[in-house]
């Protein structure tokens, strides 16, 4: 239940050489972030978005502005005083940065130690964090025997040790497979709604704003250029930083509710197909599907370019009589890569 | 073979072996802990450490950077002085002994060093964002983290300080180095000196086996 308040927030760095202009890696930026929510900071490498994440716990000391976390002031607090305050931050990575040296279960102990917490009582501590995280049969393994997803929740199990009222989240999925990197995100997501963990993370992808963010700050350049509910920022982008990310997001299958809502518009049959380098040939979707006398409009998905290939979704819809329908479905699905939606 | 078997079994040698044996096992004691010392402040107090400190680190640096490239041979004979000084005599095996220390110390320093370097900062900033002061950093993350590549170079360390006792002799120390070359090499009795050269290659292969061994316990490899 913690608000966490960036005012005016900017840091510079001095420059390299006599007289060099100073550099400046964030630039008076002003984020609210509400108690109980997640919100997402995107932007490309260099945008000073890490930076900004290290000022609110005061890794780094910002040069000017003031940063408020709960009730307390970041940006007046001495080292020392910071030091408690960090307790209640919690912090996870991108290299999860855990200790080789120690146990999984010294891992997540290591706060608790921190902050004075008599043996006892972290034991149990440690054993509920476990099984939470789902890692109770490696309390007593190596970080180095674990997973990438495995490691990263050992990394949370540690941030929520201390039973932080925000959790800072450093590109934490950014070195997961997709599948892990859900699980991740998943495991986030319940982390913010049973214990009402205000998050805040830094990503460049879309697709974990999209997959947990309530709302999102875009930056570039050291400043925040845009600002807002995710579905606002990205349904109408303003700026170009924001547009070029949405558009770098993959086109895809209408999800559960996006589809209900295709279905009340379009009463025909519902089948996606899957583009992959090439792998279908359209003239011949499209002769097949007019030989068989089905209609059929476009209405998702797209088609798109990754590492120079071409990759996509098209949800089509399939007018005509039931039975030429599923002819022609039967006779796509022998050429292409067809999933009839449900 | 049955003269180094011979000569081996001559209670001159096991003097000798002793006598080595001490030499190291101090120089390591306590110049194995200065260095650990220095070593640890180099590594936090440079641009980005925890505890970064410009003056502190150019200080130390100097000292390393001053003695570490001086001969062992002529290191003897320039901190004479300083030994007189410090253990109150110029020869014998105190003066030697304080000398081994001396260059132990600093050699020890920057193998601590460069190996703690390979720490990821990332697992220090780790322990710093948990809320730990620098102190509980060093000793429960820095140290244990860079432990595996660190006894490494202990062990380097170790060989380097009996290469170094063979100048015992300069300042009227003794051991193997010596022997080797008093009664090997001055008497023309070249199995004196493989014998000598026999036990020395076997400390070495020893004390390498156990850092080996160690080194992989802690890497888990």
């Amino acid at each position: 239940m913690t608000r966490v308040q960036l005012i005016g927030v900017s840091k510079r760095y001095p420059g390299r050489g006599k007289g060099a202009e100073p550099v400046v890696a964030v630039d008076d930026v002003s984020i609210d972030v509400a108690s109980g929510e997640i919100h997402a900071i995107i932007g490309y490498s260099g945008a000073g978005k890490s930076t900004l994440l290290r000022l609110v716990n005061g890794l780094e000391q910002a040069s000017s502005g003031r940063i408020l976390v709960g009730d307390d002031e970041i940006t007046s607090l001495p080292e020392a005083k910071l030091r408690a305050v960090r307790g209640r931050i919690g912090m996870i990575f991108q290299q999860f940065n855990l200790f080789h040296s120690k146990r999984v279960s010294r891992n997540i102990e290591y706060p608790l130690v921190v902050a004075g917490v008599a043996a006892a009582e972290r034991k149990r501590r440690v054993a509920e964090l476990l099984d939470f995280v789902g890692l109770a049969d490696k309390a007593e393994a190596y970080t180095d025997q674990l997973s990438g997803g495995q490691k990263q929740r050992v990394g949370i199990a540690r941030a929520l040790a201390t039973n932080p009222g925000v959790l800072l989240a450093d590109e934490a999925t950014s070195a997961l497979d997709p599948q892990t990197s859900q699980e991740v995100l998943a495991l986030l997501k319940r982390v913010n709604q049973e214990f009402g963990i205000t998050i805040i993370l830094i990503t460049h992808e879309m697709e974990v704003v999209r997959e947990i963010a309530d709302r999102v700050t875009v930056m570039d350049g050291g400043r925040a250029v845009e600002q807002g509910g995710v579905f606002d920022v990205f349904s109408s982008p303003q700026s170009a930083t924001t547009r070029r990310f949405v558009s770098s997001a993959l086109p895809t299958e209408p999800e559960a509710e996006h589809l209900e809502q295709l279905r009340e518009r379009h009463r025909g049959r519902l089948v996606t197909l899957t583009f992959r380098d090439g792998n279908v040939d359209q003239p011949v979707v499209f002769r097949t599907l007019a030989e068989r006398g089905v209609g059929v409009s476009i209405v998702h998905g797209g088609i798109t370019d990754v590492g120079g290939r071409s990759f996509g979704k098209l949800t089509l819809e399939l007018i005509g009589e039931e039975l030429r329908v599923e002819h022609a479905i039967a006779a796509l699905a022998q050429e292409t890569d067809l999933e009839v939606l449900a | 073979m049955d003269k180094l078997i011979e000569l081996l079994a001559n209670g001159k040698f096991l003097e000798a072996t002793i006598q080595t044996l001490v030499y190291v096992v101090f120089a390591m004691g306590i110049g194995g802990v200065l260095g650990l010392v220095i070593g640890v402040l180099l590594t936090v107090s440079r641009q980005g450490g925890i505890l970064q400190n410009r003056a502190l680190y150019w200080i130390l640096n100097f000292l390393v950077n001053f003695f570490r490239p001086i001969p062992f041979v002529i290191l003897i004979a320039a901190i004479q002085p300083l030994a007189r000084i410090a253990v109150g005599t110029g020869i014998g095996d105190r003066a030697l002994i304080f000398v081994l220390v001396f260059a132990a110390t600093f050699g020890i320093a920057r193998l601590v060093e460069q190996n703690l370097l390979t720490v990821p900062p990332g697992v220090i900033e780790a322990s710093r964002a948990m809320g730990a002061g620098p102190l509980r950093t060093i000793l429960t993350v820095l140290i244990p983290e860079g432990l595996g590549p660190v006894v490494l170079g202990y062990t380097f360390a170790f060989i380097a300080v009996v290469d170094m006792t063979a100048m015992a002799g300069v300042i009227g120390g003794g051991g193997l180095g010596n022997l080797a070359l008093q009664y090997g090499y001055r008497q023309f009795n070249p199995w004196v000196t493989w014998a000598a050269v026999l036990i020395i290659i076997a400390i070495v292969q020893l004390v390498q086996l156990l850092g080996n061994v160690i080194a992989r316990k802690l890497l888990r490899r």
